[in-house]
């Protein structure tokens, strides 16, 4: 085990809390940026599709993980990014470098006007109105169809940064990296949020709402922004999403979507940028290994492939409600518990992670 | 005459809707945990009563298959209770949420495997036939489900306010170690409400599929029925009724009246509008928390 | 000595119910307040009036002569009101040391932009918290628990971190709803002292509602008795105790005449 000797308060302000540690994150760096030359052109899709679900992710654990706000509506705000975002070049005529920016702020606008009427509503409530909100916005893209083309959709034009086309089909290398750089730069921002009273202001709504506003935190605001940030950050992960997909319309952002988002950090591990990266490798990698299982099985028997519907979802299901039964703390959690045990080796103890149980308070008291 | 059908197929639907909304709020009151599964049990318990009755599976009586559907529901919600529920005591009351949604995802590909996704028909006695009040023809199919639906609310009602099986399960859900201690058996009435709104959801279900064919995906009426739960007061009976009834008549109102795709956006404009002026429903149930 | 908080004729009904009946008095600058009476007396609903999570439904209470009614409950904190709860209300999946930061919400400087994007300027004011927020570590004797998280607190040291977030906020008035409360004698003769610290060293006017006799007479100039809502008396812990109406509601009502022994 590794001790660390705290010499400055920055110690515990850094990024990082030691040198092997930077190492590790640097090589790992090193290892997406190298991507392109290790993996065939499949794979560094999938690679992108999962950054950029890992991007929604933590859009959506700001909200869930940080400020404990269930929202089972994000998808609304992957649409008003996507949709902001091509619309903005299309009618506006504005570059992707400045309708991208501007994507992520209308939807953190959305965000927030959201957050306005429901900053009284609390755990379940809220999240019934985020829901009524994914199926509104569903439906206002079928009725504006002037606009959004409605159930035809829209195509999403290639990107073009200074008379660079970037096409995922075309070039997919540099539709990688240009994912990868905003991924890295929201985890940057989220770092950032963690470590300064942003951050803690929504941690201190999170735990206790009454002794938030007696420590002085304005808990409508601190909703509202965290409201702004997440549906930001997941309005970025929409309209890079409106790329990588090529054509989109209301489907593409539709209730399951929503919920498959919530249900993709839970099983990451809540409350941790980690969280957000581990659920949306299960994501992405799960259509995959289904598939792969499906030819395997269907090779054995001899029999053509057949479709079965609903079995991806239904799987991804089960794998959630394992991991809310035996391991509530997600992937992330299991990790550090796995960690914990090879750095303490052999004084590791069963019960180090055991929470306290403790018998139902009733939340109509609220 | 034509406003009389849309109300009456209205409230046909609006009852099914609250009927499912009923169950939500069963466990609600009792547990309050959100089982959002209650959809996925009603297409369930239309299935199972499907499987016994048609011919082309058990080809039981009606009659005889309907109770018997309704039992194994009850049977199947007492057991996921003790399966699966049952270990989510003590976590907040979203995973409880998260887990039935994901629950809802493998019933519905469990009931796909079985009987198949594409629609099909409950060989039921009550669908296409019609009665007559006085010079109106009513669907029998539609008269049944607003009957049973009105019938179940008010027993479930006095049950809840007047035996003590009810009481108790109320009080349980207000403080359970509280009434752990008072001798009340927390679990097993934890497991009897699972039970019981599994047996409503299929009495909910067979009434569905008596109107009309079904599919595994019906399961996700139960999001709708959410909102009627929502709109009438999370944890109110009546309430829950109250909310079905209101969506079941916009629906079609709205669809006839504005245009073919505001059925839905109005139904959740108003469930959003609830939320926000009056949070807790129009019979709400939440008092302030004291610190 | 001027009055620092002063309530007025402060009443408050729930329902048909009054829990706050026509209460004034005024805690002076520099002193330390105490609020007895049998449970159910209105006590804590004082402090949640003062915290405005009541809204009175008569009456005013003022900070510094000036009406705090208009005030949003955040704001409170900073005109300088800090409060702990009776019910310990900590931020449970944070640290300590993240619990005692929270408290610094009021001398937050940074805005948004500058957070997210964590300028010098924010580095600098995070540091200044810290130091902050180590004083208070020190003078409660907090360091062994600084990284450990609420949720694995036991409850004393947690009704200790309650008090280091109050004092993080760097009050001017302090709250304490019930300090001693579930405390062993060791650990509340630790609190007695510490509030003699806060009031004499750190400066901070302490409003405090307290059970513990011992405690109210050993470090409280003045005492307010209530019961049912209404003032029965008001003076020093030695005059409050012997008052015949004090001894008549406790004994009276509750029969609990070892409280007041």
């Amino acid at each position: 085990m590794r001790t660390v000797f705290k010499t400055s308060y920055d110690a515990d302000i850094n990024l990082f809390r030691h040198r092997a540690q930077a190492g590790w994150y640097a090589l790992l760096a090193l290892l997406a940026v190298l991507l392109p030359w290790l993996v065939n052109v499949f794979w560094l899709g999938e690679a992108t599709n999962m950054l950029i679900w890992a991007i929604a992710g933590m859009g959506l654990m700001v909200l869930v993980g940080q400020t404990g706000q269930a929202s089972l509506g994000h998808a609304a705000f992957l649409a008003v990014g996507c949709y902001a975002n091509v619309l903005y070049q299309q009618k506006l005529g504005l570059p992707f470098i400045l309708s991208f920016p501007l994507g992520g702020l209308t939807a953190a606008l959305a965000g927030v006007l959201v957050a306005i009427p429901t900053a009284r509503l609390h755990g379940l409530y809220l999240a019934i109105a985020t829901l009524a909100i994914s199926i509104l916005v569903d439906d206002l893209i079928v009725l504006s169809a002037p606009l959004t083309n409605g159930v035809q959709g829209l195509y999403a034009p290639p990107i073009s940064i200074f008379g660079l086309t970037i096409d995922r089909y075309g070039n997919p290398y540099l539709f990688y990296w240009v994912v990868l750089v905003v991924a890295v730069l929201v985890v940057l921002l989220y770092r950032n949020i963690l470590r300064t009273p942003l951050g803690r202001a929504f941690a201190a709504v999170r735990d206790s709402e009454v002794s938030a506003k007696a420590m002085g935190v304005n808990v409508a605001k601190a909703k509202a922004v965290s409201f702004g940030i997440s549906a930001g950050i997941t309005g970025l992960a929409g309209a890079l999403m409106g790329h990588f997909a090529g054509i989109f319309n209301n489907e593409t952002f539709n209730l399951l979507i929503s919920i498959q988002l919530l249900l993709m950090i839970v099983i990451g591990g809540l409350g941790s940028i980690h969280g957000a990266f581990f659920g949306a490798i299960v994501v992405a990698i799960l259509p995959q290994a289904i598939a792969l299982a499906r030819d395997a099985v269907t090779g054995a028997l001899g029999v053509s492939s057949i479709a079965i519907p609903g079995l991806e979802t239904a799987i991804f299901g089960a794998i959630l409600i394992v991991f809310i039964l035996f391991e509530p703390a997600g992937i992330y959690g299991r990790w550090v518990k796995i960690r914990t045990y090879f750095e303490l080796f052999p004084f590791y103890r069963r019960d180090m992670f055991r929470r306290q149980r403790s018998y139902l308070r009733t939340e109509r008291m609220r | 005459m034509d406003v009389l059908q849309l109300v009456v197929s209205g409230l046909a639907n609006g009852c099914v809707y609250g009927l499912i909304a009923l169950g939500f709020v069963l466990i609600y009151k009792a547990t309050e945990a959100v089982n959002f599964a209650q959809g996925d049990f009603m297409m369930l318990g239309a299935f199972v009563c499907l499987g016994l009755t048609n011919a082309q599976f058990l080809g039981l009586p009606f009659w005889l298959a309907a109770p018997l559907a309704i039992l194994i529901m009850g049977a199947f919600g007492y057991g996921l209770e003790v399966v699966v529920i049952r270990r989510m005591f003590g976590q907040p009351q979203v995973a409880v949420v998260i887990l039935t949604i994901a629950l809802g995802f493998v019933l519905r590909f469990v009931a796909g495997l079985i009987w198949g996704n594409q629609p099909v028909s409950l060989e039921s006695p009550i669908a296409g036939r019609d009665v007559r009040f006085g010079g109106v023809v009513l669907g029998l199919d539609e008269v049944m489900v607003i009957s049973v639906t009105v019938l179940l609310t008010v027993l479930l009602y006095f049950y809840f306010n007047r035996t003590r099986l009810g009481v108790a399960m109320q009080a349980a859900s207000q403080n359970q170690l509280a009434a752990y201690y008072m001798g009340i058996p927390v679990k097993r009435l934890n497991s009897l409400v699972w039970a019981l709104s599994g047996m409503v959801a299929a009495v909910a279900g067979i009434l569905f599929a008596s109107k009309g064919s079904i599919e595994p995906s019906i399961g996700l009426l139960g999001i709708k029925a959410f909102a009627a739960a929502v709109i009438g007061g999370f944890g109110s009976l009546p309430g829950a009724l109250l909310g079905g009834i209101i969506i079941g008549l916009i629906e079609p109102f709205s669809a006839r009246y504005i245009a073919a795709g505001y059925s839905q956006v109005m139904a959740y404009l108003l469930l959003f509008l609830i939320l926000v002026f009056r949070p807790h429903g129009i019979l709400a149930q939440i008092h302030s928390k004291k610190v | 000595m001027t009055a620092l908080l002063e309530l007025e004729e402060v009443t408050l009904r729930f329902g048909g119910v009054t829990a706050v009946d026509k209460v004034s008095f005024s805690v002076e600058e520099g002193e330390v307040f105490a609020l007895v009476g049998p449970n159910g007396a209105g006590k804590s609903t004082l402090f949640n009036l003062v915290s405005r999570f009541y809204d009175p439904a008569e009456g005013d209470i003022r900070f510094r002569g000036e009406s705090i009614l208009k005030r949003a409950p955040h704001e409170i904190a900073r005109l300088g009101i800090a409060r702990t709860f009776q019910n310990i209300e900590l931020f449970e999946q944070a640290t300590v040391l993240q619990n005692l930061l929270v408290g610094r919400q009021r001398h937050r400087r940074g805005n948004l932009v500058s957070e997210m994007l964590f300028t010098p300027f924010v580095r600098a004011e995070e540091r200044r918290h810290r130091e902050a927020v180590e004083k208070v570590i020190d003078f409660l004797d907090l360091q062994a628990h600084r990284e450990q998280y609420i949720a694995g607190l036991p409850y004393g040291v947690r009704k200790v971190v309650e008090l280091g977030r109050a004092l993080a906020i760097e009050p001017t008035l302090l709250l304490l709803d019930e300090p001693a409360s579930g405390l062993s004698v060791e650990e509340t003769q630790d609190v007695a002292f510490w509030i003699e610290d806060i009031k004499t060293q750190m400066g901070i006017t302490v409003l405090m509602v307290e059970h513990d006799m011992h405690l109210v007479a050993s470090v409280c100039d003045r005492v307010l008795a209530l019961a049912d809502g209404k003032m029965l008396a008001l003076g020093t812990p030695r005059e409050v105790q012997g008052h015949p109406r004090v001894i008549e509601a406790y004994i009276g009502a509750h029969g609990r005449s070892k409280v007041m022994a």
